[in-house]
C-alpha cells in the first residue's frame, strides 16, 4: 500500500476552529434522519401536544361552565321536582353522597386491601393459593364495574343482608349506600393490593431481619415498621382508589337507586336509615342531568360535573403531594 | 395429626394466628370472585338456553326483542325469552376496536415521545396531563361529548343529502360510532401510555446504547430497540385498554345513540356517523326491567359474555407475553 | 439516501508521524535510545509477540487534553494520545481508571450520561468529533461493551439489524445472509450458530454474546473500533480468535482496545497506554511499555502484574 498525503475531501466540515473557543455541537438532531423518521417525530409532537390541548380545553371548558351556571345554594339544597331548572333546586344530596360512598368505600377496601397485599408480600404460601390470589386481583381489575353491579344486586336482595337495605315484607329491595359501598370498594381493591405491594417490595430484606434480630414477631414487623415504612404508596393506593370510587357511575346507577334525593328508611336509627337507603351521588347526578338523562338539566350537569372535577384535580394533586413527600423522605439505596 | 409447636407465651397477635386471618381473607376474596362468575352464569343461563347460539347472531329488532322480554315478565304471561344480540356484539366491537386502535398507536407515540424525544419541560408537562385524563370519572367525558362533540357532528360533519341518504333506515343525530371512539380513545389512551412509558422506562439501557454505538440513529433504535424489548408492556396495557373499553358503559350509554342498530360498513363512510349501542350500556339502559326475570336473565347474560371477552383478553394478552419471552424480552 | 451511507475511510498519512519500526520478538533488546533504562520485567522477554510489525500507520483519530467529569469527579484528566489505523492500541490500567470512560467519549457515547462533562477536544480526521452528527460518528466509529448486550432478538436479526438499519433498502434475509454469515465468521462463532440462527441471542453463553457484539459491530463496517475489554468472557481458544481477528483487522480499522489481561496487550497491541487514576500515565510502543517503561508507575503495574 502506497501510503499517499490527501487533504480532506471538501465536503467534510474543516477542521476544528481557533483554540479557545468552543466548537458549536452537532446534537444529534432530526435532520440525518430519514423522511419517514422525521414525519414520525412531527407525529409524536403533535401527539402530545393534542393531549395537553384536550386536557386544557376540558379543564378550560368546565370551569367556564362551572363558574357560569354553578351557584352556591346548589350546594346546601337537595334536588326538587319542578319544570325549570329554577325550580328543581341544588344537588346537595348527590354531593353528600359522593362523600358518604368515597369514605364508606374506601373504608372497606383500604384495610382488605393491605390485608391481602401483606399476605401476597409477607405470607404468600402455599404458593399456588397466592398465584391464585394475585390472578383473582387481576381479574378484579378487569372485571367491568356493570358486572359488579349486577353481581351487587343479586347479594344484597338475598334475604340474609336484607338489614343493609329497604325491606318489605321479606322482599329486599338491595339498594342502597351499604350495597353501593361495598362494590366500589372491589373497584378500589386492585390498586390499594397494587400500590401496598410495590411499597412493601421496596422495602429490603435486611430491614425485616434486624427487626426479627430483636425479637420481633413477623406480625409485630409488619405492624410496626413494614406498614409505617409503606405508608407513601398506601396513600397513593387509597387516592387512586377513592378516585375511581367517586368517578364510577354504573354502580351506582345499579346499586344506589334512581333517585336524586336521600330516602332513608324509616324506624331505623340515625345514620343507618339513611345508609340503608336509597341516594345520589354526583356522577349520577351528572348522568341524569345531563342532555340523555331522565332530568335533562344541562346546566346543572355542568355545575355538578365541575364540582366532580375539582374533587378529582384535588386528589390527583394529593397523590403528587404524597409522590413528591415520599421522594423527598428518600428510599432504600444500595 | 401432629402437634403444632405452640410458644409458652406469646404476643396476643401470634404469627400463626396472623398468617391464618390474613389466609382467610385472601380465600373470602377468591371466593367472592367465584362466586360472582358462578352467579352471573348461573343467572345468565335461562336465555342462552333459550336461544342457543342464535343469542350471538342477528335476526329482528334486538330493542323490540328486549321490550318483550321485560314486558312479558312484568305482566306474567309466559315469559319471551327471544333475543338476538349481534346489534350490540357489533356495536361493541366496532367501537372497543375502533378505539383500542387509535389509543395504541396515539399512547404508543406518545410514550415514546415523553420517554425518549421530548424535551424536560415538555415530558414534566405531559405526565401530568396524562395522569389527569387518566382519571377524569366517565360521566364528565359523556357529558362533554353529548354537549359538545355530539351537536358538532350532527350540525357540522353530517350534511343534509348523507342524512337524507340514510333516512328511511336510521336517523343520524351526531350520536354516533365516532362520537363513541374518539371520547373512548380519549379515556383508555391514557391508561395505556401510563403502562407504556413505565415498560419503556424499564428497558436495558445497554441495549439502546448498543444500538446507539453502532450508528443507528435515535428514532430507530427506539423504536426497533426500546419497545421491541417493551413489549410485554405495550400488551399489558393494550389488554387493560380493550377491558376497560369493553366495560364501559355509561359513557357510551350517553354517546353510543343508544339503537340497537348494526352499523353497515357497507354504507360508506356514512357508517361512522350511525349510531349503534354496545352490550354494557344496555345493561345500563335497562336496569329498571332487573326485577323482570327473563330480562333479569338476558342483561345477566349480557355481562356473562362481558365477564368472558374481559377474561379472554387478558388469557391472550398473557399467552403474547408467552410468546415473546422466547427472545428474552423483559 | 446518499447521506445515511458511510463515508469512505480517508487514509492519512501524518507526516510527523514516521512509521515505527518495531521489533518482531522480544527480548532482542533494540532500545535505540537505551535511555529508559535496563528492561523491566523479566517475565516478557519470555513471551513472544505473535504479529508482524505493521506495514504502515496513518493517525485517524487525536485525543487532545480530554478531561471527562462525572458531577464534581474528574474520571479522565487531561488525556492526550492519537489513535491509528494500521495498528492496535491497547488502554491499560487498574479497575476504575477511567479506560471505559475514555473509549466512551471516542464516539460521543458519554453525551448520554446526563452528568458527564467533557473538554478538550476528540478529532477524527481533523474534523472535532463534536461538528459530526452523533448517528455518523457511531457509525463510522463502533464500539463493543464490556457487558455483552445483544439485543433481545435472534442470532441472525443482531446482526442483521446493523445492515437494515444502515440504510441498505433490501431487508430481506436472503439478501443479507452472506453479509450476517460473514460478520459472524470473521468473530469466530459461525461455526456454533450456523444450524440454528434463529436461537435466541440472549441463550447464547457469555462468551457467545460477546463475540456475537463483536460481530455485530463488524457488520456496521466501522473506521474505528472501540472494544472495551472484549475477551473478558472468553475462554483461551476464542481469546485467540478474536486477537487474530483484530491483528487482521487494524490495516482496514483503527483498533482501541481496552484489557485487563497484559499479556493480551502484549501480544496484539502496537501501542499501549497506561491510565492511572485518569491520568494518562505513558503512552508507547508495546514493546517498550512492558520492557523499558518510562515511568515509575508504569514498571510496577507490569511488574506487579507479571509477578
Ligand atoms: N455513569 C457514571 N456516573 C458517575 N461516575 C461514573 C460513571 N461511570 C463511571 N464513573 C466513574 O468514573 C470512573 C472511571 O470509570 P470507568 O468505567 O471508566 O473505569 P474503567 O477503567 O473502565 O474500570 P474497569 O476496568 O473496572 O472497567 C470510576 O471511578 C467510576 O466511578
Ligand atoms: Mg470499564
Amino acid at each position: 500500500m502506497a501510503p499517499s498525503v490527501a487533504t480532506p475531501p471538501p465536503e467534510r466540515p474543516q477542521a476544528a476552529p481557533p483554540q479557545g473557543k468552543a466548537p458549536t455541537k452537532a446534537v444529534e438532531g432530526s435532520s440525518t434522519w430519514s423522511m419517514l423518521d422525521r414525519i414520525g417525530l412531527a407525529f409524536c409532537w403533535a401527539l402530545g401536544l393534542l393531549f395537553c390541548a384536550i386536557a386544557v380545553a376540558i379543564v378550560v371548558y368546565l370551569f367556564l361552565q362551572g363558574v357560569k351556571f354553578l351557584k352556591l345554594d346548589q350546594l346546601t339544597t337537595p334536588a326538587a321536582t319542578g319544570f325549570s331548572e329554577t325550580e328543581t333546586g341544588g344537588f346537595s344530596d348527590a354531593l353528600i353522597g359522593t362523600i358518604i360512598v368515597a369514605v364508606m368505600g374506601i373504608s372497606l377496601a383500604l384495610p382488605v386491601g393491605i390485608a391481602i397485599a401483606v399476605w401476597l408480600v409477607e405470607y404468600g404460601r402455599p404458593a399456588p393459593l397466592a398465584r391464585v390470589t394475585e390472578l383473582t386481583i387481576e381479574a378484579i381489575a378487569g372485571i367491568p364495574s356493570i358486572v359488579l353491579a349486577l353481581f351487587g344486586t343479586v347479594i344484597f336482595s338475598s334475604t340474609a343482608l336484607g338489614f343493609l337495605s329497604r325491606s318489605n315484607e321479606g322482599v329486599v329491595f338491595g339498594r342502597s349506600f351499604f350495597a353501593a359501598a361495598a362494590m366500589l370498594s372491589l373497584v378500589a381493591l386492585p390498586l390499594v393490593v397494587a400500590s401496598t405491594r410495590q411499597g412493601l417490595e421496596s422495602i429490603p430484606r435486611h430491614v425485616r431481619e434486624a427487626s426479627y434480630a430483636v425479637g420481633k414477631t413477623k406480625a409485630a414487623t409488619i405492624r410496626r415498621i413494614l406498614l409505617p415504612t409503606a405508608r407513601p404508596q398506601v396513600a397513593t393506593g387509597m387516592i387512586l382508589g377513592l378516585g375511581r370510587i367517586i368517578g364510577d357511575t354504573a354502580i351506582i346507577l345499579v346499586l344506589l337507586g334512581a333517585t336524586q334525593n336521600f330516602a332513608p328508611v324509616e324506624g331505623a336509627v340515625f345514620p343507618f336509615d339513611y345508609l340503608r337507603g336509597a341516594g345520589t351521588t354526583l356522577t349520577n347526578f351528572v348522568y341524569e342531568a345531563s342532555p340523555t338523562g331522565n332530568l335533562n338539566q344541562p346546566q346543572k350537569a355542568y355545575a355538578a360535573a365541575f364540582v366532580l372535577l375539582l374533587m378529582v384535580l384535588g386528589l390527583n394533586a394529593a397523590a403528587d403531594l404524597v409522590h413528591r413527600r415520599a421522594r423527598k423522605a428518600g428510599t432504600w439505596s444500595h | 395429626m401432629e402437634e403444632e409447636l405452640q410458644p409458652e407465651y406469646g404476643p396476643k397477635w401470634s404469627d400463626q394466628r396472623v398468617e391464618r386471618m390474613l389466609g382467610a381473607l385472601v380465600i373470602f376474596v377468591v371466593g367472592l370472585l367465584l362466586a360472582m362468575i358462578a352467579v352471573v352464569l348461573i343467572r345468565a343461563w335461562p336465555s342462552f338456553a333459550h336461544n342457543g347460539l342464535a343469542w350471538f347472531g342477528p335476526g329482528g329488532d334486538v330493542d323490540d326483542e328486549l321490550n318483550a322480554i321485560s314486558l312479558s315478565g312484568q305482566n306474567g304471561t309466559e315469559y319471551v325469552w327471544t333475543f338476538h344480540a349481534w346489534p350490540l356484539i357489533w356495536s361493541t366491537i366496532l367501537i372497543t376496536g375502533g378505539a383500542v386502535i387509535c389509543g395504541l398507536v396515539s399512547a404508543l407515540f406518545v410514550s415514546v415521545f415523553i420517554v425518549e424525544f421530548a424535551p424536560t419541560w415538555m415530558s414534566n408537562v405531559l405526565q401530568p396531563v396524562v395522569r389527569f385524563l387518566a382519571s377524569v370519572p366517565s360521566v364528565i367525558y359523556g357529558l362533554l361529548g353529548v354537549l359538545v362533540l355530539v351537536p358538532f357532528i350532527g350540525n357540522q360533519l353530517i350534511t343534509e343529502p348523507q342524512k337524507a341518504s340514510v333516512a328511511g333506515v336510521i336517523s343520524l343525530t351526531g350520536y354516533s360510532l365516532l362520537a363513541a371512539v374518539l371520547v373512548l380513545t380519549v379515556m383508555i389512551a391514557p391508561l395505556m401510555v401510563s403502562i407504556f412509558t413505565d415498560g419503556l422506562r424499564a428497558v436495558k439501557p445497554g441495549w439502546v446504547e448498543g444500538s446507539l454505538a453502532l450508528g443507528v440513529n435515535r428514532w430507530r433504535t427506539t423504536w426497533k430497540i426500546a419497545v421491541r424489548a417493551a413489549r410485554p408492556a405495550i400488551v399489558a396495557g393494550t389488554v387493560l385498554a380493550v377491558a376497560r373499553a369493553i366495560g364501559e358503559s355509561v359513557m357510551l350509554a350517553m354517546l353510543s345513540g343508544s339503537v340497537g342498530f348494526a352499523p353497515n360498513p357497507a354504507d360508506g363512510l356514512i357508517f361512522i356517523y350511525e349510531p349503534s349501542r354496545p352490550l354494557a350500556p344496555t345493561i345500563v339502559k335497562n336496569v329498571d326491567q332487573l326485577s323482570s326475570k327473563p330480562a333479569n336473565a338476558t342483561l345477566f347474560a349480557i355481562a356473562a359474555v362481558l365477564l368472558f371477552s374481559a377474561a379472554f383478553c387478558s388469557f391472550a394478552g398473557w399467552m403474547a407475553r408467552r410468546a415473546m419471552r422466547k427472545y428474552g424480552a423483559a | 439516501m446518499e447521506p445515511l451511507s458511510a463515508p469512505p475511510p480517508i487514509r492519512r498519512l501524518d507526516p510527523q508521524d514516521p512509521i515505527p519500526a518495531r521489533e518482531v520478538v522480544l527480548g532482542v533488546p533494540t532500545n535505540g535510545n537505551g535511555a529508559a533504562g535496563a528492561p523491566a520485567a523479566g517475565g516478557f522477554t519470555a513471551a513472544k509477540r505473535s504479529i508482524a510489525a505493521p506495514q504502515f500507520s496513518i493517525r485517524r483519530m487525536e485525543v487532545d487534553k480530554v478531561s471527562i467529569h462525572y458531577g464534581a469527579k474528574e474520571a479522565v484528566k487531561g488525556v492526550s494520545l492519537p489513535i491509528r489505523q494500521g495498528e492496535v492500541l491497547a488502554l491499560i490500567g487498574p479497575s476504575g481508571c477511567g479506560k471505559t470512560t475514555l473509549l466512551r467519549s471516542l464516539n460521543r457515547l458519554t453525551e448520554l450520561t446526563a452528568a458527564a462533562r467533557l473538554t478538550g477536544s476528540i478529532r477524527l480526521d481533523d474534523v472535532d468529533i463534536r461538528l459530526i452528527e452523533p448517528t455518523l460518528l457511531r457509525r463510522r466509529v463502533t464500539m463493543v461493551f464490556q457487558q455483552p448486550n445483544p439485543f433481545p432478538m435472534s442470532v441472525f436479526d443482531n446482526i442483521a439489524y446493523v445492515l437494515r438499519e444502515q440504510g441498505s433498502r433490501r431487508t430481506k434475509k436472503k439478501v443479507l445472509a452472506p453479509q450476517v454469515h460473514s460478520a459472524l465468521q470473521r468473530a469466530g462463532l459461525f461455526e456454533e450458530v450456523k444450524d440454528n440462527l434463529d436461537h435466541p441471542a440472549l441463550k447464547l453463553s457469555g462468551g457467545q454474546q460477546q463475540r456475537l457484539c463483536i460481530a455485530r459491530a463488524l457488520a456496521a463496517e466501522p473506521e474505528v473500533l472501540l472494544l472495551d475489554e472484549p475477551c473478558s468472557a472468553l475462554d483461551p481458544q476464542s481469546t485467540a480468535v478474536i486477537e487474530d481477528l483484530i491483528v487482521k483487522l487494524r490495516d482496514d480499522v483503527a483498533v482501541v482496545i481496552v484489557t485487563h489481561n497484559l499479556q493480551q496487550a502484549y501480544r496484539i497491541a502496537d501501542h499501549v497506554a497506561f491510565m492511572y487514576l485518569g491520568d494518562l500515565v505513558e503512552y508507547n510502543s508495546a514493546t517498550r511499555l512492558f520492557n523499558a517503561p518510562a515511568q515509575e508507575r508504569t514498571r510496577e503495574y507490569v511488574s506487579g502484574a507479571f509477578g
